[in-house]
Order: structure tokens, then C-alpha cells, then sequence
């Protein structure tokens, strides 16, 4: 009985959410709004990009610039599972395999990040900027050279199925990972490697196994994100995938606040709706950023919420299921923020 | 006679061409007090780096209850039982003193990222033995009313005695403190040196100390190590260091012993005590 | 044997344009620990500034093709280079100014942060299009004008071996250079200067050096030195996009690394040993995967030797 309590508990958030979620997507296609469809498809899956980059570059403060490189696997992999299996098929066969890919996407991509994370993740931060930034070109530049991936042009003929609900689905999952990490033994030691890496592996945490797996965690979901994707455009081509779409990433954990799950969110909010808003000015979206980004830093470099979360407000935290959590706390600083000088000293 | 908890032999520290450490030994017992001055660049937390794996030793042995632990992982050796403070505090400062310390709960057991993601059973068991662990610790250290409190804005004493707090909560068989008594006052530091004995009271730790304070370096220490410029220039009882010309030497000058007219040792072989 | 030759050529002319790019990474991150991410796009404005000042000059174009290397236009080239040097010199000491020396008491992470953003600022900035206005030039790429015609020299024909002027121009400019700089790093106040201020600003600062203009001098240098990269580079290879110092920058910094980021003679050997590298195995082996062999070098040097091959490994004080 208390097992089946546990696996209540587990999935709850996925119980509550799903049904929503049909009900928004059933209303939503009553009313033919392709329009509003498309926004929330596209915030969902800009939450994903966030807050998975977002345990790796805000929780334990270290900078990985290759997130779009992830995406690929994730989503060249879903990709040719679903031609595979989800073409031919219909109705719930048809959601199952979907279904499927996207975990084949996730898998692979977790592994990539495995195959990326292990050698890089023992050297100093500086260094992982550049080498996840080049894995995601080497990714592009690979695709683009294998006749199975379609090259240039990319792979067509894929099924439209990505939805709201599954978008929302990837996208509360994503978020309820991030939480329950946050709140976890795990999730304490990631903060600890930003604190201080060195008394953290005093300490006992293995510094470089942690880094490892939070790596691994925010590749799979960026492969999530990546199937997603690819599913809705109903084309993989390697433009989807570039820098760029890593650098837009990179804005929206840093403008959330890097380390706060619910900035990470907001932000991926609002950044979708101003691009769709401000469409005439596209052109200088990217100088735009650039700008933001340079500006944050010089300001305000915690972003909006620094590490600071909605469940952290003293209201939310007097709410009845909220009282019995062992004290989470505010969960330190965001790796930007001033902090007093940590100097060697002296030798004794 | 029991089995040496730590056992340190020639070890040796050289960065390039300097040599930061030459052919230190030490062994403890569990329950020792070993406290290790000298002045400053002598090469003791040179010394403590060695033996925490920050680095591997140049040239000799490092044994943690009899296993070899040259060229491990700082994390693995802790995992063996040594536990560390840091000369210049080294707290996770902007997590609550509570975290702080249970990030050291955790020390060694496998990372279940599954059971956290997945709130198993085990997951909750195990978050509710980590809390009561280290509010356990936080009581031990008198910091309990401070458990929610970001470690930054602790007053200075508290901090260094959080971090030992977290040092302690790993577990270990050795604990190694790095000035602990460092920008105490004379209350404080009486207090401290209580407390340490309290805790090799109650723990069974051996803890090797390094200390400029000399009251509380021989108050505490049932056995004393001096070294100057990387060299221990003697070892023995507190009793016999503070009369030792060589240890006053080193802390003092030449000019010191003549105006006593104490003789000037002559290298480090010859001298009382050894 | 000519192929062998032609790899070789190209390779060396390849690796002097990574080396004076390295070489500006290196002296930043001695100075700074910063990877300034921005240095590659310092490049890329250095070739679009000869591309626009020749134009002022109304030189080159298809028009004046046919033209050989007359004294008159090496010097109206050096002028150019010179020219461009100066204003990327700026450009550098501007970004250090104002983008990061505030960040220098903060988290590198900032600085990084505010590195790339300064980096796509330069991208997108000059990807932009302005209407009726040649600048910023917009995401195609442009033609850099011939300055003067460079005539296969004929030295290496024999063998089979295409050796133009411009080749050896260009080599030789980069090496007078690279020369120039090993000059002013180890044989002038201002270079143990910088050489101090690598190692521990704090005490350089309390010798008495003038730490902030060291450092703003050290990007001076080191833009310049991209500036010229960019120019030479379009010389020999005339097409010119806003987005070639991503690549390139990128390239160079893995030469940095594997030279020993921090050390000058290092970012030239490494320059020279990434050129080379590439230029073989592409010819030999993968040639899409050009871009690649420079990420697996920074893989091989991370995982075996991450101080690279003349860098000290540094030891942190505990």
C-alpha cells in the first residue's frame, strides 16, 4: 500500500496535468486557433530548453554553450524512429510510438552527453564553454555530411505530433525534475560543486561524477526538446540545431536567473512572446540579445530572480502540502552574483 | 596497541623546483591529539593537502587505516575517513548552515539520482537520516538556532566552528583542522579548545591540528610535530617543544638564544628531542 | 610528392593566420583568465575594415586585376593593414574598457558570459542591413579586393607546386610579426610587464605597474595582431562574411590550448601544428570534416595534456 502511495506521489503532478492539458488542446482545435497552438507549443518547448540548460549552468554553475548540439541527437534520433514506426501507424499505436521516439531521442542524447561530459567535465569552466559550443558544431557539421540524415536538406515526411498536451507533458516533467532535484541530496552537492568545488570533493561529493550526471540529465531533456521540435516543423534539417539556437538558450537561463527553475520558466515565457510580438523587428533580434546579455551583466547579473524561487515566497510555502517539506531553503546564489574574495591565503 | 589510523611515511612535496615538503612521518592512533605548528610557508597545510589528496605526494606514503591512499580523489580519501577545515574558511557560503552540513552527510553513498527523481521510498528515508544527521552535528557545534541561516552571514567563530560541524558529519577517522582557532578571542579560543577535546571525547577521532595560537596548539595536543621550511625540526610532547632551542629558533632567531645565552643548534640531527 | 608540397604550403600559410589569432587569445588569458570569445569577430572586423578601406581608396574590384605587386600598391596595402590594425586595436581596448574591466572583480563567470555577448554582438551586429547604407555589410558575403595581383612566383613549379607572391607575402608579413611580438613580450618593459601582470596582478599591481593599462595594452596588441590575421587571410582567400572569426576564433583558441594557453611561443607553435594538421588531414583523409579535426586536437589535449605543450600546469593553493 505505501508502495502504491509512492508511485502516487511520483507521478501526481502528470495525473493533474494531463487531463489539463487535453482539455486546453481539445479546446484549443474546437476553435481552429492554429495561432495560439503554435505560441504555447513553442513556450513549452523553450521551457525545456531552459530549465534543462539550467542544471547545468545555473544549479552547478558550470557553462555548457552546446545545448543545441544535444537537441540534434535528440531530435535526428526521434526522428528516424518515428519514420520507422509512427508513420504507418494510427490513433493511440500512433501516440505510443511517438511516445517512444521521444525517450529513443532522450536515450540518445543522454548519451552524447555522457560521450561529451566525461573528458570535459574535469577541466576548468572556461574550457567546457568552448567544447560544448564545438561538439555542437561538430554535430551540425556531421549531419550535414551524412546521406541518412539528409544532409543539408534534412530528413521530411515526418508526422505532425507534436501537440499541446505533449509539449505540456515534456514540459512539466522537465520542471518537475528540476524541482525535485533541487530539493534533493543531488541537487545539494550540484550546489555545492558552484559554491565551492574544492570542499565539495573534500567533503566527500565526487565533484566529477555529479557534473557528469547533471550533464547527462540536461542533455536527455534537451533531446526532448529536439523531437519535440522536429515534429512540429515536421522536418529535421540541421538549421533547427545551429549556435544560435544554443546562444538563445544561453539568454534565457542567464535573463531567469541561472539557478532559478522559476526564472528559467518565466523567462522562456516572456522571450517567446516578445520574438512573436516584435516579428517586424526579427532582424535584430540576435543584436538584441547580444545586448541584453552584455547589459544583464554589468546590472543585474542574477537575472530577474537570481536563484530565488516561486515556492520559496513565504505565501506559497504556508500552502497545506507545502508545511511538512524538510526546510529546502534558498538554494545559494546564482554563479554570477558577487561573491566576498576567496583568496588562496598563505601558505601555513 | 592499536592499528595507526593515519600513517604518513617520507613524504615528500616538491612543486617544480621548490621543495614545500621534505620526508615528513607521522602516525596516529584513533583518539590522538597530534597538533603541528611552525611558522609560516613551513609547509603544514602543504602537509594536509598531501594527506587529503588535494595533491599526491611527490615521494612517499600516505595510509588511512592501513589502505594506501596515494593519488585518490579528495573525495575518496574522504570517503576513507579524513576529514578537513581550510585555513582560509571554505563554506558553501551561500547555503544555510544546515545544508552545509548535510551536504557532508551524504559522503560516499552512491548518488540515487533515480531516487530522487523518482521520490522513491528509499529517497525519503534517506533525505529524513540526512536531516536528523545533520542537525545532530549543528547541535554537537552549539549552532542549532543558526540552522536556517545562510553561512555568509554567520558571525566569524561560527563559521569556523560550522565548518567543522560539516568536517564531522562525513564521519571520519581522522579530522584534520587548519587554524581553527584562527581570529578568535581568548574566550573563544578557551572554548574551542573544550570543545575539540569534547569531541575526541565523544567521536573517536583522532584529530591532527594545525595552530599558531601556541596555548591552545599545546593546551590541546598530546603530542606536538614543528616544522620550519618544510623540515620537521622535532616531535615529542608539548612539555619538551616549548623548551626545544631548535622550535625556538624557528619561531624566534638566533639573536633570541644568544642573548639567553642558549647554544644554536647545528642542523637538524642533533637536539633533544627526536 | 606535388600534392604533399601543396599541403604543406597551404598548411604553413594556415597556420601563421591561426597563430597571430592565437596569439591574441593567449596574451588575454594570461592577463585576464579570460577566453576573450569576442577575438575571433576582432578578426573578422579587421578583414571587413581592409574591405572598406580599399574600397574608400577605390582599389581593387575586377577593374584593376592585372595590376602586379608595383611598390605603390604594397605600400597602399600595408596602409591598409595598418590602418585596420589601428582601428581593431581600438576596438579591443573599447571592449576591454567598457565590457570587461568592470567585471573584474566578479565571477569569471560573468566576464564569459559578457564575452560571448560581445562576440554576437559583432556577429549580428554586422549581419545587419541598413538601406542605402554599405555598412554594417550585411549577411552576404563580400569580395575582398585584389590589392595587387599576386603571380605565381615559379620558385616551387618544378615540383608542381603553385607558390604565389601573395603567399609568400603574407607569410612573410606573419612571421615579421609573430617576430615583432616575441620582441616586445621578452625584450621590453612593457612585455615583463604583461608577463608580470599574468602571473599575479595583485603583486604587479603593488610592484608598481600600471595593471589596468597593461591590460588594455595587452588587447591592443592583440587585436591588432587579428586585425592583420583577417587581412592576410583575405588576401589569399577573398571571401569575407561576417560570421568567419566564429570558426576561425574558435580554431585558433584550440591552437592556444594546444600550444599552452598563457604562453606566446605556444600559440604560435600551435597555430603552426593545427594549420598543418588540418591542411594533411583533410587533404588526405576527411575533407568535410575540415572542421572537426580542430575539435578532436582540443579533445586529445584536454584528455592527455591539458596544460598544452609549453603551459604550466598551475597548482591551486588550497
Amino acid at each position: 500500500m505505501a508502495f502504491a502511495r509512492g508511485v502516487l506521489r511520483s507521478v501526481l503532478p502528470f495525473l493533474v496535468g494531463i487531463p489539463l492539458l487535453l482539455a486546453l488542446q481539445t479546446f484549443l482545435d474546437s476553435q481552429g486557433i492554429d495561432y495560439w497552438t503554435i505560441i504555447l507549443i513553442s513556450i513549452g518547448i523553450n521551457v525545456i530548453l531552459a530549465v534543462s540548460l539550467n542544471v547545468v549552468n545555473g544549479f552547478t554553475g558550470q557553462f555548457s554553450l552546446g545545448h543545441a548540439g544535444f537537441m540534434a541527437v535528440g531530435g535526428y534520433t526521434t526522428a528516424k524512429v518515428a519514420l520507422a514506426f509512427a508513420n504507418g501507424a494510427h490513433g493511440l499505436t500512433q501516440q505510443a510510438a511517438f511516445g517512444g521516439a521521444l525517450l529513443c531521442g532522450m536515450a540518445a542524447a543522454a548519451l552524447a552527453g555522457l560521450v561529451v561530459g566525461l573528458p570535459s567535465l574535469r577541466l576548468r569552466g572556461d574550457y567546457l564553454a568552448i567544447v560544448t559550443l564545438g561538439f555542437g558544431m561538430i554535430i551540425v557539421s556531421i549531419v550535414e555530411n551524412v546521406d541518412a540524415l539528409g544532409k543539408a536538406i534534412g530528413l521530411s515526411g515526418l508526422p505532425g505530433l507534436t501537440n499541446v498536451t505533449w509539449t505540456g507533458v515534456g514540459a512539466i516533467a522537465t520542471v518537475v525534475m528540476a524541482r525535485r532535484l533541487a530539493v534533493s541530496t543531488q541537487g545539494r552537492a550540484l550546489f555545492a560543486i558552484r559554491e565551492d568545488e574544492v570542499a565539495a570533493e573534500a567533503m566527500g561529493v565526487d565533484t566529477t561524477g555529479y557534473k557528469v550526471r547533471a550533464f547527462v540529465i540536461s542533455a536527455a531533456f534537451a533531446g526532448l526538446a529536439g523531437g519535440l521540435i522536429v515534429h512540429l516543423l515536421q522536418l529535421a534539417t540541421p538549421r533547427s540545431f545551429n549556435f544560435i539556437r544554443s546562444f538563445e538558450v544561453v539568454v534565457m537561463v542567464v535573463l531567469g536567473g541561472l539557478g532559478s527553475i522559476t526564472g528559467s520558466v518565466l523567462a522562456a515565457i516572456i522571450l517567446t512572446v516578445a520574438l512573436e510580438a516584435l516579428r517586424e523587428f526579427q532582424q535584430y533580434r540576435m543584436v538584441v540579445y547580444a545586448l541584453l546579455l552584455i547589459a544583464l551583466m554589468l546590472t543585474r547579473p542574477q537575472g530577474l530572480f537570481g536563484t530565488r524561487e516561486l515556492w520559496d515566497l513565504p505565501l506559497v510555502r504556508r500552502l497545506p502540502w507545502m508545511r511538512n517539506r524538510a526546510a529546502a531553503g534558498p538554494a545559494g546564489a546564482p554563479p554570477t552574483e558577487v561573491r566576498g574574495e576567496t583568496d588562496s591565503g598563505g601558505e601555513t | 596497541m592499536s592499528e595507526p589510523v593515519l600513517h604518513i611515511s617520507g613524504v615528500t612535496m616538491r612543486f617544480g623546483g621548490l621543495r614545500a615538503l621534505g620526508d615528513f612521518n607521522l602516525s596516529m592512533v584513533p583518539g590522538e591529539l597530534v597538533g603541528m605548528i611552525g611558522p609560516n610557508g613551513a609547509g603544514k597545510t602543504t602537509a594536509f593537502n598531501a594527506v587529503t589528496g588535494v595533491y599526491t605526494p611527490t615521494e612517499g606514503e600516505v595510509r588511512v587505516a592501513g589502505e594506501r591512499v596515494n593519488g585518490l580523489r579528495p573525495h575518496e580519501i574522504c570517503t576513507r575517513g579524513v576529514a578537513r577545515t581550510f585555513q582560509n574558511i571554505r563554506l558553501f557560503k551561500q547555503l544555510s548552515a544546515l545544508d552545509n552540513v548535510r551536504v557532508a552527510c551524504h559522503a560516499g553513498a552512491k548518488s540515487g539520482f533515480v531516487d530522487s527523481l523518482f521520490l522513491t521510498r528509499h529517497h525519503r528515508s534517506e533525505e529524513q537520516r540526512i536531516l536528523e544527521r545533520a542537525e545532530k552535528y549543528l547541535g554537537v557545534m552549539g549552532l542549532s538556532p543558526r540552522r536556517d541561516e545562510i553561512a555568509r552571514n554567520l558571525p566569524y567563530g561560527e563559521q569556523r566552528r560550522l565548518e567543522i560541524a560539516r568536517a564531522l558529519a562525513t564521519g571520519p577517522k581522522v579530522l584534520c583542522l587548519d587554524e581553527p582557532a584562527a581570529g578568535m578571542n581568548a574566550a573563544e579560543k578557551t572554548e574551542l579548545m573544550a570543545l575539540i577535546r569534547s569531541i575526541r571525547d565523544r567521536f573517536g577521532v583522532a584529530i591532527l591540528l594545525i595552530e599558531h595560537d601556541m596555548r591552545v596548539a599545546m593546551g590541546v595536543s598530546e603530542r606536538m610535530i614543528v616544522l620550519d621550511h618544510g623540515v620537521t625540526i622535532a616531535q615529542g610532547k608539548p612539555e619538551a617543544i616549548r623548551k626545544d632551542p631548535k622550535v625556538i629558533e624557528a619561531y624566534l632567531g638566533d639573536a633570541y638564544l644568544e642573548e639567553r645565552h642558549i647554544a644554536v643548534p647545528v642542523g637538524p640531527g642533533s637536539g633533544a628531542s627526536r | 610528392m606535388t600534392e604533399f608540397l601543396q599541403h604543406l604550403v597551404n598548411g604553413v600559410s594556415l597556420g601563421t593566420i591561426y597563430a597571430l589569432i592565437a596569439l591574441g587569445y593567449t596574451m588575454v588569458y594570461g592577463v585576464l583568465k579570460l577566453i576573450n570569445f569576442a577575438h575571433g569577430d576582432v578578426y573578422m572586423v579587421g578583414a571587413f575594415m581592409g574591405y572598406y578601406l580599399a574600397g574608400f581608396w577605390r582599389l581593387g574590384g575586377a577593374a584593376s586585376a592585372g595590376g602586379g605587386a608595383t611598390p605603390g600598391s604594397v605600400v597602399r596595402a600595408f596602409l591598409i593593414t595598418a590602418a585596420s590594425m589601428v582601428v581593431c586595436g581600438f576596438l579591443g581596448y573599447v571592449i576591454e574598457r567598457f565590457a570587461y574591466r568592470p567585471l573584474r572583480d566578479r565571477p569569471r563567470l560573468t566576464a564569459l558570459i559578457t564575452a560571448i555577448g560581445v562576440s554576437f554582438l559583432l556577429e549580428f551586429g554586422f549581419q545587419l542591413n541598413f538601406r542605402g547604407s554599405n555598412f554594417p555589410p550585411g549577411p552576404t558575403p563580400r569580395i575582398f579586393p585584389t590589392l595587387f595581383e599576386g603571380h605565381d612566383t615559379g620558385w616551387l613549379s618544378a615540383l608542381g607546386v603553385n607558390l604565389y607572391t601573395t603567399d609568400l607575402l603574407t607569410l612573410g608579413v606573419a612571421i615579421l610579426l609573430m617576430v615583432l611580438l616575441q620582441w616586445i613580450v621578452y625584450r621590453t618593459k612593457f612585455g615583463t610587464a604583461m608577463r608580470a601582470v599574468s602571473f599575479d596582478h595583485q603583486v604587479a599591481g603593488l610592484m608598481g605597474i600600471p595593471v589596468n593599462r597593461i591590460i588594455s595594452w595587452t588587447f591592443v596588441l592583440g587585436s591588432a595582431l587579428a586585425a592583420a590575421a583577417g587581412i592576410l587571410f583575405a588576401v589569399t582567400r577573398p571571401r569575407i562574411d561576417p560570421l568567419m572569426g566564429l570558426m576561425f576564433g574558435l580554431k585558433a583558441f584550440v591552437a592556444a590550448v594546444l600550444g599552452g594557453i598563457g604562453s606566446v611561443p605556444g600559440a604560435m607553435v600551435g597555430g603552426m601544428v593545427l594549420g598543418l594538421s588540418e591542411e594533411f588531414v583533410a587533404g588526405y583523409l576527411l575533407s568535410s570534416y575540415r572542421d572537426a579535426i580542430a575539435f578532436g586536437i582540443l579533445i586529445l589535449v584536454l584528455v592527455l595534456r591539458p596544460s598544452g605543450l609549453f603551459g604550466r600546469t598551475t597548482v591551486e593553493k588550497v
